[in-house]
């Protein structure tokens, strides 16, 4: 079942300090801090990006348990990157393990990507998830994104759990008629055929729906109930997070830490 | 009732889709008066679902005429007016709850209406409270069961104050209270309504005259009290109970 852990009771609806700050407030903190950190080479640098957006986690008081789920599904990538940059990025040998070449640079590089995709989705976790896809979608509209990105969000939203139900149906219409998944033509033709009918069950329904809005007048413009507000808590956070990419950028053009140069 | 309580006038009506010989509606003629509460029923394929959406403008007739509210409607502009006093309840709630949140979603038709977001705020808070959904406001829409569904795509139609209401098999696949609760809110509405269903007994409980539709073509059947003397399913179940119109033996 698809779920949205971060974003339930358990976490949009708690209480710390980051749930209570105003939603716009963390988007374009987390957007200019995710650009900062992926511009980011040096290590100084690097390493404070990953203790600031720990120091979010801490804020967002976020349940260790899913954060770890979540880590781990961005970690299985980044481990590959380990396994592939020092055996093929070309330069100069570390050492050699049986035929086996380890570059220095392949290792820097491993470190950099993980240490960037860590930082980044703990500070995602941080500030986007701890408010709900709705409020997100509000603040977006309050912050003049697109108004159609932020209803194909919200109907994305909305659908994929009525499209992941859907789905589970075909595959239970396969598995009660003695449906075993082989490596064989006969089950990619079925899952081809269960593709193609989710498809066109979700274009149906997408005509369906369009037709409910039409009834209810609507002609092409969306409509926001939300309102925000800054608080001087807003403010003070704002404040911080612009000192902290400061700090960051800082870290990155001088070389106040020799030891990294 | 004289011809100008007239709300609905269909008149030879035709629909046929583009790849299928057969008429879905074949020269249908169908009346609705201010106040009447009409059922539509008929097997499935037969047009019922059809004709609803022909009404609300969603798919263009082949030929004939309509009048809703006295004035011919032929063109898309023409289904904007009507849209606005005649509400359409569709079959899977799925279909009619888009946005995320209930309060959301009930709001959706009146900011279309042009009211403010505060007044479409509390015209949708004052809809939910009158079918007892209060505290549904900041419900997601997808976890709801499926009468919870049901009940809030009616709030969804009965916010924008419609003058017609056309409801497309409301209890299907609803367990025996969300089908009391939905008849409950149906006989407390004093609004025109056309109410498409496969059981009789709702339709007996819920509507004063029935029309069946066989071949694409309705046909009047008459007075519902007439049509049905008892209810066949209850909440009772197999224990000894009264029928509101007599005694089990």
């Amino acid at each position: 079942m698809i779920g949205e852990p971060f974003s339930d009771k358990k976490s949009s609806a708690g209480t710390s300090l980051l749930h209570r700050t105003d939603p716009r407030i963390k988007i374009i903190f987390l957007t200019l801090y995710s650009f900062a950190v992926a511009m980011l080479s040096r290590f100084p640098s690097l390493i404070a990006a990953l203790f600031v957006s720990l120091a979010l986690i801490f804020l967002a008081r976020t349940n260790l348990r899913d954060l770890a789920a979540r880590l781990f599904v961005v970690n299985v990538p980044v481990f590959f990157f380990w396994l592939l940059l020092p055996l093929t990025f070309e330069a100069e040998p570390l050492f050699c393990a049986g035929p086996f070449t380890v570059s220095g640079p392949g290792i820097v590089y491993a470190a950099r990507i993980t240490l960037k995709s860590n930082a980044i989705l703990l500070a995602f976790i941080a500030l986007a998830a701890t408010s709900s896809v709705v409020t997100l979608g509000h603040a977006m509209n309050r912050l003049h994104v697109p108004e159609k990105i932020i209803h194909l969000l919200l109907l994305t939203y909305r659908y994929v759990f009525v499209i992941e139900q859907e789905y589970r149906k075909l595959r239970i219409a396969a598995k009660v008629r003695c449906f075993r998944p082989k490596t064989d033509m006969h089950t990619y033709r079925t899952y081809s055929y269960l593709l193609g009918m989710l498809f066109v069950r979700a274009a149906a329904r997408a005509e369906r729906v369009h037709h409910a809005m039409l009834c209810r007048g609507f002609k092409g413009k969306f409509y926001c109930l939300s309102e925000f507000s800054l608080t001087r808590a807003d403010i003070t956070g704002a404040l911080l997070m612009t000192g902290a990419m400061i700090v960051l950028e800082i870290l990155e053009w001088t070389e106040i830490i020799l030891f990294w140069k | 009732m004289d011809g100008n309580n007239i709300i609905l006038e269909m008149k030879d009506v035709c629909f046929s889709y583009t790849d299928r010989q057969r008429k879905v509606l074949d020269h249908v003629s169908f009346k609705l008066k201010k106040g009447e509460k009409t059922g539509l029923i008929g097997t499935n394929g037969s047009g019922k679902t059809t004709l609803l959406h022909i009404i609300m403008g969603l798919v263009p007739i082949s030929s004939g005429n309509m009048r809703i509210f006295g004035k011919p409607v032929k063109s898309g502009k023409d289904f904007d007016a009507v849209r606005q006093k005649i509400g359409l309840l569709f079959q899977n709630a799925d279909d009619q709850l888009f946005s995320p949140t209930v309060l959301e979603d009930v709001a959706f038709g009146p900011l279309n209406l042009g009211k403010t977001p505060r007044q479409a705020r509390e015209m949708a808070e004052k809809t939910l409270a009158e079918l007892n959904l209060k505290g549904f406001e900041n419900r997601v829409t997808h976890k709801l069961s499926g009468g919870e569904k049901k009940l809030v795509s009616l709030a969804t139609v009965l916010v924008m104050s419609p003058e017609v209401l056309l409801l497309d098999e409301p209890t299907t696949g609803l367990d025996e209270s969300a089908r009391e609760r939905i008849i409950a809110v149906l006989n407390k509405l004093d609004i025109s309504c056309v109410i498409v269903s496969h059981e009789y007994d709702f339709l007996a409980r819920t509507t004063r005259f029935i029309y069946s539709m066989k071949d694409g073509r309705t046909e009047y059947n008459g007075d519902s009290a007439a049509l049905h003397t008892h209810y066949h399913s209850h909440t009772a179940g197999k224990l000894p109970h009264v029928h509101e119109m007599g005694r089990l033996g």
